[in-house]
């Protein structure tokens, strides 16, 4: 007797959750270092680090805007994944209400990052 | 018994289904001396205090996986813990978590088994050779790479371990997967595509989410925690390269 | 008839039981900080899209000391994640063989966590070196 599996989609959230991941243990600490502290407090960095000019100049770039969209989708692709999880973990078994808050916010949150850099234009 | 004999009061989680609603504690105060195991002082109140305790055991020695136990709260093998290490305090027993108790210590084990059959643990041969043409040899370096796995002698401790199971009870779980992992990377066997269907599914290694635990807790240093999230990676990657490949990947 | 009726426990309150499973839950906790950095990110981009006043605002808006507080507590959130996760990645990465002998956990978590040291000291090289 052999029952019938069904395959689970969840490599997809794995994979997202395991780039964001990797990429904030990475890079987390030191950005929220310079826009956080670093910035707001003048330390360390020149005053016009995040200056209008800066940023524009930053998010009109081509790498600029891969790395922002990078960082802030995959940041919320490992974060709502982990959530999820945790939900499960603390009895919330909310299944689809549950992943349709987490994965989809996520991506809404996405598709507004690429419509916004997309707007701030090249 | 010997001069320097104490007496420890162990709290045992009891449970008769012919009577009892629900488990409930029971302290009793058991004479031991350093060299007793939790079992020998559980064996104590059977032969001395109360005769309907039950529970499994058989080796003594750590090695037939029987007799696991919630030993204050951890999974443990009751043969290798000692009274000493919890004297003066009051040490508490209880049946391996996340399972159904059946009777006071003795857990149901039944999806356990059928998870265990459900992973093919048997070497499913890569090329059919006849008698004559003789054995499968295998390198050193081939066997080192799933020896470790090979260790396990299913004493379910990883399971009482892991609360993606005590959550989930249909998650195939650390135990079964490491076996499964052992069959499928060992350079004999050709069942992979056969068994990676359950790694895939929606009982496989997606419900595991790498507390760890199940690794820490194993008498005999299996690691299931790394089978199960190597075979997350080798499920991702089945689950994307079949619409690379036309015939890749299982079903 | 039988008389079996196994008894299956609850699980309310299983992670608060044990202080393993107490640690896993601050380190999958840390998720809500990333959660939330990103989304001030994000708000910072819909700030910078809309012109030079609105960029100001946000910008000025960073200052708040509710802010500076919580950014604070989101860099400890940060590196607390940064050092569980390469100290689990001995346990979800397959056994890296050097010279025939399997490298152990520590050298794994050592090396990612030097990883990370590098690439933030590198980031915030870069950063100084295109403000300047």
């Amino acid at each position: 007797m052999k029952r019938t599996l069904k395959r689970s989609n969840a490599p997809i959230f794995w994979a997202l959750f395991g780039a964001g991941g990797m990429l904030s243990a990475l890079l987390g600490p030191i950005l929220v270092f310079i826009t956080g502290l670093a910035v707001p407090l003048a330390m360390l960095l020149p005053a016009d680090t995040m200056s209008y000019a800066n940023m524009l100049a930053f998010a009109q770039n081509i790498i600029g805007k891969g790395f922002i969209f990078a960082i802030i989708s995959l940041f919320l692709w490992h974060a709502a994944h982990r959530i999820f999880h945790s939900l499960h973990d603390i009895g919330i078994h909310a299944g689809i209400v549950a992943k349709l808050i987490c994965y989809g916010g996520a991506m809404v949150a996405t598709l507004i990052t690429a419509y916004t850099l997309l707007a701030i234009g090249f | 018994m010997s001069e320097n004999q104490r007496i420890i009061e162990i709290e045992v989680l009891r449970y008769n289904p012919e009577t009892d609603k629900e488990p409930s504690k029971q302290v009793f105060e058991v004479p031991f001396t350093d060299d007793m195991s939790v079992l020998q002082g559980v064996q104590y109140i059977k032969d001395y205090l109360d005769g309907s305790l039950s529970f499994r055991w058989s080796c003594r020695m750590a090695i037939c996986g029987s007799c696991g136990m919630m030993i204050n709260g951890e999974p443990s093998l009751s043969c290798e813990t000692f009274l000493r290490d919890y004297y003066p305090a009051r040490v508490r027993v209880e049946a391996l978590a996340h399972f159904p108790i059946e009777k006071d210590l003795v857990i149901n084990m039944e999806g356990f088994i059928e998870k265990l059959e459900s992973i093919q643990p048997y070497i499913i041969p890569k090329e059919e050779r006849t008698l004559a043409q003789g054995e499968y040899l295998q390198t050193p370096a081939q066997l080192a790479s799933y020896e470790q796995f090979s260790s396990c002698i299913n004493c379910m401790l990883c399971y009482a371990a892991c609360p993606q199971f005590g959550l989930n009870s249909e998650f195939i779980g650390p135990a079964a997967m490491a076996l499964l992992h052992r069959y499928n990377i060992d350079s004999r066997d050709g069942g992979k595509g056969e068994r990676m269907e359950l790694v895939n599914s929606e009982e496989g290694v997606f419900n595991c989410t790498a507390v760890g635990y199940c690794s820490e807790v194993c008498p005999k240093h299996v690691d299931p925690a790394n089978a199960v999230n190597q075979n997350k990676t080798n499920s991702a990657a089945d689950y994307f390269m079949r619409f690379l490949t036309p015939k890749g990947g299982a079903k | 008839m039988s008389k079996r009726r196994p008894y299956v426990r609850p699980m309310a309150g299983w992670w608060r039981k044990n202080p393993f499973f107490v640690e896993y839950m601050i380190h999958e906790g840390t998720a809500l900080f990333v959660a939330a950095y990103a989304l001030i990110l994000l708000t910072g981009l819909v700030y910078l899209s809309r012109g030079e006043a609105a960029w100001n605002v946000w910008l000025e808006g960073l200052k708040n000391p509710w802010y500076i507080a919580f950014h604070w507590l989101t860099l400890a959130a940060m590196c607390y994640h940064t050092y569980t996760w390469f100290k689990i990645m001995p346990r979800t990465m397959p056994p890296v063989v050097v010279g025939g002998k399997r490298l152990p956990d520590f050298a794994i978590t050592g090396s990612g966590l030097a990883v990370a040291a590098t690439a933030s000291l590198a980031m915030l090289g870069l950063v100084w070196g295109m403000a300047r």
